[in-house]
């Protein structure tokens, strides 16, 4: 690796890390209703907003009602999706005319922008108009993004509250996380993007000749307002098929910072919230630092790799100087296509600014495994907190037998109930992903959309099913989605990966919160200090090393060692 | 019990009844409240079927019929370490069975009291009883009339006699116990088939042994990781095809019981069931598996100060004379008062007097014609008067000052102050008179006992709290806590203060464990997360508890709070350990597994062993053999240190989960290296 790439990562990282704190205090301090410089502006219109919607807002929901308000909210979405795409071509801002949107296309894209996956099996610039785009999915990416970043603080909120029923009102954490926390940061961010030359218009396609004498068509659109909730909201769908790779979407290395900085900044931020609502910061921080440590390590190992290169090129001697360049843009080299993967794939965004497919056997795994660990690694707004709540729980129940006590996790028991809830999302997880995939590695639907045969193709079905349960929504390319079977099949996995995660989540935080806060004392399981941060990243790898590691060694693993010994596929 | 004591955790008669019991076990009725296992038999019942001639094409007979026999090992080792743990309590079962022979009750019935022969077993609660020397006791009881020595070594392993009489707090009795001397009517307090013994029986044996609240949470934990193997084992049939090698079903079922928590699975129940046994070792009866975990958890202790953390009795330890009297005379006039007193503080008055002085005490008599003036809560005062008008007194300061002066002495202002020293020293002072003159003082001190000060530090390592309580005013409480090292007291206790306190305590969100005896300690104890009674208390204060300490020693909720965590310990420990596991045992299947076709993967094959064959037999018998590798730690528990969470958790960390990882790898490759040099693979 060059001192370069690495300064790159490391520079990364320190923004980050500045940014954690006061994000994560300023959400907590919008979550717990206390007041903000933006007050004066916002709470008139959030006031507006209950007016018309009818919300009371001192009411507060127990878990069951805060659960269903999330449900029915996304439900209706999903519809209105579904229904703009089936009719987009009687619909305004439409100067492409494109037609209506197959129904399995239609269904199949409503519920990967409802469930914050954002998985693409169409390209945006041929397929959906600007209405579709501007309504129908650039409000999911707001409202999604809010919904993930709700469930987490109502789940922080179970665990800080003692003896308590409600944990909040689904309705105000929706307004207060989309007014004060996405509206203004994309704002701020939509403008730095069209300084570096992202575009924001609603023209038809321009048209150019090339010096072939050839024209070619150049879609445009209002993209620098799509691409900052892409990115801060971790939804990740682009405007145009080729995502962050394309020049409108990400012009220059500085936009590309810049897009990889909203994708964890407030996933990062959350870690401070849990620490500061449940008055213990340094447990906050360990998880912080067990999310980095897990980003650290496959953003090197990436990175190392995609420089690495490909043994075979370098035996015929037409290896490019600076690594494995297929598949990535001039204008990003190695190491900012190396993070960007790495990034987008910890965070659940599912951005691309490269073709993951392209990458070296142990580089495109390190995106797959990332996505097959949970979404945990900062993770999608507030999916990669309740995520990591989860492995915490788990973490807590078997070490913390270890100490002598019934384990407990910042005062609260952990009991069969809850047990039983983490497991049920783990096993849902692990089962959306294996047997996804399996039925596609076994059924004709499912193989012959592969590009590539052998280990790269079960690794390209592997990764669509990782990508749709985890809520990513990144693609490994190469696969062709865009069929009834993969249609169907991964709008069921996003589905389940997001709501049948959600529900025994929520049903958590309905337990903890009612529980007695147990006191804290030396005989106390800690969950801060770098024990318990070294703890949690042994878990997360542990229980996803265990699930994966032999669909693992028949994908990514075995390509490495063939490719080294020359066979590729 | 005292003579099962002895029996070891592997003696002979227990590992033979063990190694029957854990064929019978195999049934799959039993085998099915262990989803773990019972996965583990249906596997080895498939593994067997598959065996069968022609049903598949390329069998390797060697190598399948080993992964069969090892599978139904690993079932069978499981099924042993449960029959092992256990062998102590049935065996301890017996003994009390032999116990509980058929007696003859006296029954009193009718308002005439008409005593009629009746078998122990028609008594019902409320009926009457007699009972006279060198009779057994019917049933369980509260003696309402007399007094009676008891040997209840039946019960506790002490042969020593003790006193139960009729009212008060040591008026409970034990059926099956033995009346040594006098007459005593009980009054039964249970039905037939619920009494100590039988209960006692069913504890000891697990009859009616319930999984404990972290035993289930455990248990789902395991079957939940078992369901996630499930679908990496089964998934990875389709990807076998689709990357055209074929696994066969024995070898996935082999990669299945490899990788679901077996280790832990296999030792679960066993180790519950040694912890309730490690417990009674203690002399101490749990009423549940929930009790003996819930110490675990405990974060402030409740002892009473009398008995638990001071001797029994305060000790005389110096004679402070009043001004213009020889420490000499106080000392011979002390003693004197003290020749009738025989309560071990007056014991103690008459040693000190003789170590210090050399009185030797003098018979009573010698002293020619006297009487004794006994101790009453009413005078609070003791001595002898003597013939001819001489009259020694010693007793409470107050009860003295008074008596003095209603005989026209004075009291002097000089003992005054020496009383006032000894009480804010924590002491008790007694004074002495002779006659009007006032003596002087005897310092009586609480003797705290010898290292519990260590003890309670250990305690508060482990982050628990220690509160004394006790009778004594703020002062004393203060001082004999501060010396015994307990973090807090509770001073001039009323069983309400108690019961306010572990109110105020668990409001805090902490889990109490109290000791008690007496009736009223009742509500306090049943309370409290953990509530030992006393095996010499009432019937009531043994209800209330969840525990009873068969040798009534206080000190020892100490043991079962260690207990307790050494029992969550292991738990924990096994379980990491047993996943820990997994690391090794891909590495040694996963490359076997596809080896054929993809030769490459041999860089997989970290082990280096020898052959695919041999790789996954290899880690199959790690995998059962280190079932009954664990079974001693099981049983006994892991090393339990008193130290904060954060060194134990790094501790058994470094220990359970590092080591876990590492040792499968050189277990496996040396199987493999073994099967390899004798051709089994």
């Amino acid at each position: 690796m060059t001192t370069l790439e690495l300064l790159k990562i490391v520079i990364y990282f320190l923004l980050i890390l500045a940014v954690t704190k006061p994000l994560g205090l300023y959400m907590k301090r919008v979550f717990s209703k206390e007041k903000t410089f933006l007050d004066p502006l916002l709470r008139p219109v959030e006031r507006l907003v209950y007016r018309v919607s009818g919300v009371d807002e001192t009411k507060e929901h127990d878990w069951k009602q805060y659960t269903i308000a999330m449900l029915v909210f996304s439900a209706v979405g999903l519809l209105l999706t579904y229904l703009i795409e089936r009719i987009q071509h009687l619909l305004p801002l439409n100067p492409d005319k494109m037609g209506a949107v197959a129904p399995d296309l239609a269904w199949n894209t409503a519920v990967s922008f409802t469930t914050n996956t954002n998985w693409q099996a169409y390209s945006g610039e041929s397929t959906m108009s600007h209405f579709t785009q501007m309504v129908g999915l650039t409000f999911h990416n707001f409202v999604s993004a809010a919904v993930g970043i709700a469930l987490a603080i109502a789940l922080i909120r179970g665990i800080a509250r003692v003896s308590a029923k409600t944990i909040g009102n689904f309705w105000v954490d929706l307004t207060r996380c989309t007014l004060w926390v996405l509206l203004p940061i994309c704002l701020a961010a939509a403008t730095l993007l069209l300084s570096q030359g992202v575009i924001q218009n609603f023209h038809p396609s321009a048209e150019a000749t090339t010096v072939e004498g050839k024209v070619q068509k150049i879609p445009q659109g209002p993209i620098a307002s799509q691409e900052a909730i892409k990115e801060l909201g971790t939804n990740g769908g682009g405007f145009f098929n080729a995502n962050s790779g394309f020049p409108y979407e990400n012009p220059t290395p500085s936009s590309n910072l810049l897009e990889m900085f909203l994708i964890f900044s407030l996933g990062a931020g959350l870690c401070y919230t849990l620490g500061s609502m449940t008055g213990k910061l340094r447990h906050g921080w360990a998880v912080f630092w067990a999310m980095s440590i897990l980003f650290l390590a496959g953003a090197f190992i990436t990175t190392y790799a995609e420089q690495h290169g490909n043994p075979m090129h370098q035996r015929l001697g037409v290896a490019t100087a600076d690594g494995n360049m297929e598949g990535k843009e001039v204008r990003f080299g190695i190491g900012d296509s190396a993070l960007f993967a790495t990034i987008t794939t910890d965070a659940s965004c599912g951005a691309v600014n490269a073709w993951h497919d392209s990458f070296t056997p142990i580089g495109g795994s390190v995106p797959l495994i990332n996505m097959m660990l949970g979404e945990v690694i900062f993770g999608g707004v507030g999916a990669g907190m309740y995520g990591m709540i989860l492995f915490i729980v788990l973490a807590v129940f078997i070490a913390g037998l270890m100490v002598g006590r019934t384990p407990e996790y910042l005062g609260k028991k952990i009991e069969a109930h809850d047990v039983k809830l983490a497991m049920l999302a783990v096993l849902i997880l692990a089962f959306s992903v294996l047997v996804g995939s399996a039925v596609a590695a076994a059924t004709a639907a499912g193989t012959s959309s592969t590009l590539n045969a052998g280990p790269h193709g079960l690794s390209e079905m592997t990764y669509a099913f990782a990508s749709a349960t985890g809520n990513n929504g990144s693609a490994f390319a190469g696969l062709n989605a865009n069929t009834k079977f993969y249609n169907i099949a991964l709008a069921l996995s996003m589905f389940v990966g997001r709501f049948l995660m959600i529900i025994p989540l929520m049903g958590i935080a309905g337990s903890l919160a009612a529980k007695k806060k147990l006191a804290d004392t030396a005989g106390t399981f800690p969950v801060d200090g770098p024990l318990f941060t070294f703890l949690l990243v042994a878990m997360v790898l542990i229980v996803g090393a265990l699930t994966y590691f032999p669909v693992l060694s028949l994908g990514p693993y075995v390509e490495h060692f063939l490719m080294n010994a020359g066979k590729v596929f | 019990m005292s003579a099962q004591k002895k029996l070891s955790l592997f003696d002979p008669a227990i590992v033979r009844r063990a190694l029957l019991d854990s064929v019978v076990k195999l049934s799959p009725r039993r085998m099915m409240k262990n989803p773990v296992m019972f996965l583990v038999e249906v596997g080895a019942v498939l593994t067997t079927i598959l065996l069968i001639p022609g049903l598949s094409k390329h069998v390797d007979y060697l190598f399948q019929t080993q992964i069969t026999l090892w599978l139904w090992a690993t079932v069978f080792f499981a099924n042993f370490a449960e029959a092992v743990a256990e062998g102590r309590g049935k065996a301890q079962a017996d003994a009390l069975r032999k116990a509980k022979t058929e007696t003859t009750a006296r029954r009193l019935s009718g308002p005439e009291r008409k005593e009629e022969q009746v078998a122990a077993s028609q008594l019902r609660k409320g009926d009457l009883v007699v009972v006279e020397a060198s009779q057994i006791i019917p049933g369980d009881g509260t003696v309402v009339e007399g007094i009676a020595s008891v040997n209840e070594s039946a019960i506790t392993g002490e042969s020593a006699p003790v006193i139960r009489e009729a009212g008060g707090d040591r008026s409970a009795v034990t059926g099956g116990t033995m009346v040594l001397s006098d007459r005593i009517v009980v009054e039964i307090t249970s039905e037939p088939g619920q009494t100590f013994i039988d209960r006692m029986i069913k504890l000891v044996e697990g009859a009616e042994r319930q999984k404990t609240p972290n035993e289930i949470a455990l248990d789902i934990l395991l079957a939940g990781l078992t369901i996630v193997f499930l679908f990496a084992t089964v998934t990875l049939k389709p990807f076998a095809i689709y990357s055209g090698s074929d696994v066969s079903v024995t070898v996935l079922i082999a990669l299945l019981v490899c990788l679901i928590p077996t280790t832990i699975g296999a030792l679960l129940s066993a180790i519950g069931i040694a912890g309730m046994d490690r417990v009674l070792q203690h002399n101490i009866l749990a009423m549940s598996g929930r009790a003996v975990e819930a110490s675990g958890d405990v974060n402030v202790l409740l002892l009473d100060k009398t008995g638990t953390i001071t001797l029994g009795n305060r000790q005389a330890v110096e004679f402070i004379a009043a001004p213009g009297v020889e420490a000499s005379t106080l000392a011979e006039v002390a003693q004197l008062s003290s020749l009738a007193d025989e309560t071990p503080e007056g014991r103690s008055i008459v040693i000190l007097a003789k170590e210090r002085f050399g009185l030797r005490g003098r018979e009573l008599k010698t002293l020619g014609s006297h009487s004794i003036v006994p101790f009453t809560a009413k005078t609070r005062m003791s001595g002898i008067d003597f013939e001819g008008g001489r009259a020694v007194r010693k007793g409470a300061t107050d009860s003295v000052a008074e008596y003095i002066h209603s005989i026209g002495g004075t009291f002097p202002e000089q003992v005054q102050q020496d009383v006032s020293r000894v009480a804010s020293e924590g002491g008790t002072p007694l004074v002495v008179a002779d006659g009007k003159q006032v003596l002087g003082t005897i310092y009586l001190k609480d003797i705290v006992k010898g290292g519990m000060k260590e003890r309670f530090d250990r305690l508060r390592m482990m982050g628990i709290r220690t509160v004394m309580i006790t009778g004594d005013n703020p002062l004393t409480a203060a001082f004999i806590a501060r010396e015994a090292g307990v973090d807090d007291f509770l001073a001039q206790a009323t069983p309400e203060d108690k019961l306010a306190l572990i109110r105020k305590e668990q409001a805090k969100g902490n889990l109490v464990a109290m000791t008690g005896d007496g009736t009223n300690d009742a509500p306090a104890l049943a309370q409290a997360d953990v509530g030992m009674a006393m095996n010499t208390g009432t019937q009531p204060a043994k209800e209330a508890g969840n525990m009873v300490d068969l040798d009534s020693n206080p000190t020892k909720l100490i043991e079962v709070v260690e207990i307790g965590k050494q029992l969550l310990m292991t738990r924990g420990a096994l379980t990491t350990f047993s996943i820990a596991n997994d690391v090794a045992k891909y590495f040694a299947i996963i490359p076997a597994l596809f080896l054929v076709t993809f030769p490459e993967l041999q860089a997989l094959n970290i082990m280096r062993l020898a052959t695919p064959q041999s790789a996954i037999l290899s880690a199959v018998i790690f995998n059962a053999i280190i079932i009954i590798a664990l079974i001693p730690l099981a049983l006994r528990g892991v090393k339990y240190r008193p130290l904060g969470a954060g060194r134990i958790l790094r501790r058994n960390l470094l220990i359970y989960g590092v080591g876990g990882v590492i040792i499968p790898f050189i277990g496996i490759k040396a199987i493999d290296l073994l099967l390899h040099a004798v051709h089994l693979a």
